[in-house]
């Protein structure tokens, strides 16, 4: 895996540490990296790979959107793709779970490898529908428009697809979706419809929605993007709460703050090239491509 | 003479109650069958692969392009002219034989007629599904069929109510062409008053009034219907609502 992201899991004792770590004392550094030394032995027992992307390629045409894009995500990484639009960040994470479908690179879900075919287009595609079928539920994704299905209620849109598609027993489904409207703070709203509600409130049943089907990964395409500004911190604030208990998460995003604060990886895209990458404290902080530069100077809050 | 003859219509009051129950059965009849044959066909006519959604566009295509008198005609009076339709008839075949009956004829072009116009607004609502919708289906591990059962057609079929009672009513008013094969529906019972009592005011002012009444409680049927699997859509009722934390 040449082509691969293999990431130095620099500071997983304490990713969400918001104490200047770099511009700390030596000795308080000392502390720090062996507290991370421990964590990492102590992670690397625990961590088991979720998700693997290997030199992904798409193109629309003549038009090449990727250009050979890698990532790996373990259990507890939450990794932020950031880039301008139309650098593909989107359609990367829309091809790792075959929204969109790629046209050549290798993908990993739960260590197991994706067995794909060439469709009639030429382009790669699932050759078994229960294994895509299966990805599709262990990878759950949160859409930027929400997606809601407009003629259900909040619960309904829960409930849905583990009844319906992993087939489970109502009851415990019930369950499921009480214990993640309350943790998303839209219980109260259970039998309202999506169209009657803020997009901040739709976007949090969204995160619901994909909560209850217990994923191993979740996929967040730009979640925040379509929301008026007052009403993106109600959704970052559940997002950062998940990624505190440990979820694995992949973000396509423009918060730059949720960025350098949140994730433990960050991932700069750009024209379809995976441009830079690393810690977002060090990337976002000090970056080395001048196209890092640029865009942070024009984005940076 | 006076001006509205109320002898001729209460004199006749039982030829109207089962011109009544003509249009009742007519109408209902054609209206589930065609519903029930629409939604496969929908499904199908929305199909990427031309060779499904081509027939099904043919059809529609037909039935729709030409008026419901001349489908029941060609029916009623066309079955006749095929030879091996009159050899069936003379076999006692039960099944060709049914095309002799007015009744039947005019309930397979009312049937056929509504089918073809209720596929096409099922498949205008499928097709005008978000988007959105239809991924996050795919995105939750959903099959086509399963998105297709599950999402695409529940919200169709809910989208499609104001159109389909547009459909119902047409399909009630068309249905008195039905007098046309010799039955006696609303429209014919004011036929036969008339010529009877040589009161067409009265005969055709109570036809239509019956019309009206039965309309009135079909728009009210679907205002009932609308607001149980339409408030999705509907604006937000101006109650206090619990805010989210």
């Amino acid at each position: 895996m040449n082509h691969a992201a293999t990431f130095e899991r620099i500071n997983v004792g304490d990713p969400y540490n918001s104490i200047g770590l770099y511009e700390a004392p030596q000795d308080a550094l000392n502390d720090v990296r062996s507290a991370v030394t421990q964590g990492t032995a102590m992670n690397q027992t625990a961590t088991v790979e979720q998700v693997r992307v290997e030199d992904l390629h798409k193109s629309y045409g003549d038009n090449e959107v990727l250009k050979g894009v890698s990532l790996s995500a373990s259990s507890g990484d939450v990794i932020s793709i950031i880039g301008s639009s139309g650098s593909g960040k989107s359609t990367w994470l829309r091809c790792i779970n075959f929204l969109e479908n790629p046209t050549s690179g290798r993908i990993v879900v739960g260590g197991k490898e994706v067995g794909l075919t060439r469709n009639r287009k030429g382009d790669l595609v699932v050759a078994d529908p229960k294994q895509l079928q299966l990805i599709r539920t262990r990878l759950s994704m949160v859409f930027q428009h929400f997606n809601l299905w407009s003629h259900m209620t909040v619960l309904e849109n829960v409930i849905e697809a583990p009844i319906h598609v992993l087939g489970l027993p109502k009851a415990e489904v019930l369950e499921r979706a009480e214990r993640y409207l309350e943790r998303v703070g839209v219980w109260n709203l259970r039998n309202a419809y999506p169209a009657h509600m803020s997009g901040g409130q739709q976007q949090r049943v969204a995160i619901a929605r994909a909560l209850a089907m217990e994923p191993s990964v979740l996929l967040f395409d730009e979640p925040t993007s379509a929301l008026d500004p007052e009403l993106v911190g109600e959704v970052l604030k559940v997002m950062r709460s998940l990624a505190e208990e440990g979820r694995t998460m992949l973000v396509v995003t423009h918060e730059m703050g949720f960025a350098r604060e949140v994730s433990n990886h960050v991932i700069f895209v750009h024209r379809g090239r995976v441009e830079e990458q690393g810690n977002p404290k060090e990337v976002l902080v000090r970056p080395q491509s001048e196209r890092l530069q640029q865009f942070l100077s024009g984005n940076l809050k | 003479m006076e001006l509205f003859d109320f002898q001729v219509i209460t004199s006749s009051l039982p030829e109207f109650w089962r011109g009544l129950l003509m249009t009742l059965q007519l109408t209902g009849i054609a209206l589930l069958c065609g519903f029930a044959g629409a939604v496969p066909l929908a499904v199908a006519r929305v199909s990427k692969n031309r060779w499904v959604s081509g027939p099904v566009a043919a059809y529609t295509y037909f039935f729709r392009g030409t008026p419901m008198l001349v489908q029941l005609l060609l029916i009623y009076y066309g079955a006749g002219q095929w030879q091996w339709m009159q050899a069936a008839w003379e076999a006692g075949h039960p099944v060709w034989l049914l095309f002799r009956e007015p009744f039947f004829c005019a309930l397979v072009a009312f049937g056929l007629n509504t089918c073809a116009y209720t596929i096409e607004i099922i498949a205008g609502a499928m097709r005008n599904t978000p988007h959105g919708e239809i991924e996050a289906a795919k995105a939750m591990g959903m099959s086509r069929f399963k998105a297709l059962q599950r999402i695409v057609l529940p919200s169709a079929l809910r989208r499609m109510l104001p159109s389909y009672s547009n459909e119902v009513i047409l399909m009630l008013q068309g249905s008195a062409i039905a007098s046309a094969v010799t039955l006696v529906d609303i429209t014919g019972a004011a036929r036969n008053v008339y010529s009877r009592h040589f009161a067409p005011f009265e005969a055709f002012v109570f036809a239509g009034l019956v019309y009206l009444v039965l309309t009135f409680l079909l728009v009210g049927m679907f205002k009932y219907a609308e607001g149980r699997w339409l408030v999705h859509l509907a604006p937000r009722k101006a109650t206090k609502r619990k805010e989210a934390a």
